[in-house]
């Protein structure tokens, strides 16, 4: 264990190092994901313009589950996503032969390939954002729901984990895919919008068939302290089994891998 | 004189290769397809909100033939020539473009044109939907608005490409242009009117799309499909756009003519 924590402190410290080497772009980017940040709080500002609640949602409500949204987005597109990318380019060029060579289990070692460290600009906003909605609601959470709001966080990014691995270990087989992460990302665009805003059938496919509920819904309701324990066990069995599944899946996948080179 | 010659006879030749290649990538055109999946979204969001009582000036049915719209207008103009030629730039593969005696911008349009009846063939059961749903008690009777519906798509389709190809020169003034790409998708999601309408929008917001050209490439196809209007208004609609297709043009031209003199061809 201890291994792969030194390993992925290596990996770390190799991005950030290059993400400094250029630091105008890294400031850039910041910014740039700032702004993203911003943009993607407007649609819902708008439609609480209209109404104080949506189906027992109130604002500052909504805004902590966009928060959870924002961190979420952050980790995935600062650890998941670009070591899952250079993943499938791998696999299609053949390189991938050389991760399968060391000496760590393949899964750990391209899991956090490669970090885009100024995403941490991301996380700090998302961070101010639940604060801001605390404000609003005029009293801080309590120590208990802090802390369970966090956990459910982790096990929402587990979740999220888990479902990227599936999707990037289907390149084994169908070699280009670089547009299902890009489906894949539309779709848990809807996981910044709590899921009880949705019609019934939605929120089924959102909270069981592609959990984007679970991600950020079920943690932002543990924070708020309004989440029955009945949905939080739910949570955290759906994160571990989505966890589960992948690792089936990639093992499967692995199999089946020819090699693109020799 | 004699190079706009010379592209017009490749048109057809490069008409097919687009179709081909659409074709031979048809799984991943048809993901394409699917990623745009955020009108189906906010229609089941604004419906459900509006189950009970109606939102500013919008109901429910309303919402959902402008959603249906809205999906149906960015199937047929969307495209990705940005993302593209940024791979190209930064790969050094657009060298060998530059090679070939016909100016990129025309030959990225025929890739793209190419890819429209394809688009069509997703578009068309949209609009059956479209008609039904809505019962066609609130959509446009007149012939002429019908009769400028096209055009006014049209428009739309050639102001999103040439917005698209001067988003994609930006890969010649800085390394990573991504970035500022999800920040135009951002920004268009938001003044084209494609996440909501533009006239639930703040005003401030509403403002702001009147100079910039994405209400031309959504919101004013949107406003000719979904809402009857007078002709004098339909053709004032389509001015609008006309003024924006030349000056986005124009301005995509400028735009690569400046970037490609820092163009280096990494790799090459």
């Amino acid at each position: 264990m201890t291994k792969y924590l030194r390993l992925f402190r290596v990996q770390l410290g190799i991005s950030v190092a290059q993400a400094m080497a250029y630091r105008a772009n890294f400031l850039l980017e910041g910014v740039f994901g700032i702004a993203n940040a911003l943009l993607t709080l407007l649609p819902l500002i708008v439609v609480y313009a209209k109404a104080d609640e949506f189906n027992n949602w109130t604002y500052p409500d909504a805004l902590v589950v966009m928060a959870y949204f924002q961190a979420l987005r952050a980790i995935l597109e600062g650890v998941i996503s670009p070591s899952l990318v250079d993943l499938v380019q791998n696999i299609r060029n053949g390189s991938f032969d050389y991760v399968l060579l060391k000496p760590v289990d393949a899964q750990m070692l391209v899991s956090a390939a490669r970090y885009e460290p100024w995403k941490i600009f991301d996380l700090l906003f998302a961070i101010g954002l639940a604060v801001y909605a605390f404000m609003l609601r005029g009293y801080p959470p309590s120590v208990p729901d802090v802390v369970f709001g966090l956990a459910l966080l982790a096990s929402g990014a587990v979740a999220m984990y888990g479902l990227w691995i599936i999707c990037a270990a289907l390149a084994f087989w169908v070699g280009r895919l670089d547009n299902l992460m890009f489906l894949l990302g539309s779709i848990f665009d809807t996981a910044r919008w709590p899921v009880a805003v949705f019609p019934g059938i939605w929120r089924l496919f959102f909270t069981f068939v592609i959990p984007v509920a679970v991600m950020t819904t079920f943690p932002a309701m543990a924070i708020l302290g309004r989440l029955e324990p009945r949905q939080a066990v739910g949570t955290l069995v759906g994160a571990i089994a989505l966890l589960a599944v992948s690792r089936v899946v990639w093992r499967a996948a692995l199999r089946s891998y020819t090699s693109a080179s020799s | 004189m004699t190079g706009l010659v010379r592209t017009l006879k490749a048109m057809p030749t490069l008409l097919r290769v687009g179709v081909a290649e659409t074709v031979a990538y048809r799984a991943e055109f048809l993901v394409w397809v699917l990623t745009t999946t955020q009108p189906l979204i906010m229609m089941s969001l604004m419906t459900f909100i509006t189950r009970s009582r109606p939102f500013a000036n919008y109901d429910a049915s309303q919402f959902v033939a402008y959603y249906l719209a809205t999906l149906i207008v960015r199937q047929l103009t969307g495209n990705w020539t940005a993302w593209q030629m940024m791979d190209e730039v930064r790969l050094g593969t657009l060298a060998m473009r530059l090679l070939r005696p016909i100016h990129p911008f025309f030959a990225y349009i025929a890739q793209q044109a190419a890819a429209i009846p394809f688009r069509a063939v997703i578009a068309l059961p949209l609009a059956i939907i479209l008609l039904v749903t809505s019962s066609g008690a609130t959509l446009p009777h007149a012939g002429y608005q019908i009769a400028l519906m096209p055009v006014s798509v049209a428009l739309a389709w050639l102001v999103s490409f040439a917005v698209m190809f001067a988003l994609g020169t930006l890969a010649f003034f800085m390394t990573q242009a991504m970035g500022v790409g999800n920040i135009y998708f951002g920004m268009f999601s938001l003044f084209s009117g494609y996440l909501l309408p533009l006239d639930l929008m703040p005003r401030v917001i509403a403002v702001m799309a009147d100079y910039l050209p994405f209400k031309s490439m959504m919101f004013i196809p949107l406003q000719l499909i979904t809402r009857p209007q007078s002709l004098e208004s339909c053709l004032h609609l389509l001015a609008t756009q006309a003024a924006w297709f030349v000056g986005s043009w124009l301005f995509a031209f400028f735009a690569w003519n400046r970037g490609i003199k820092r163009f280096e061809s990494v790799g090459t």
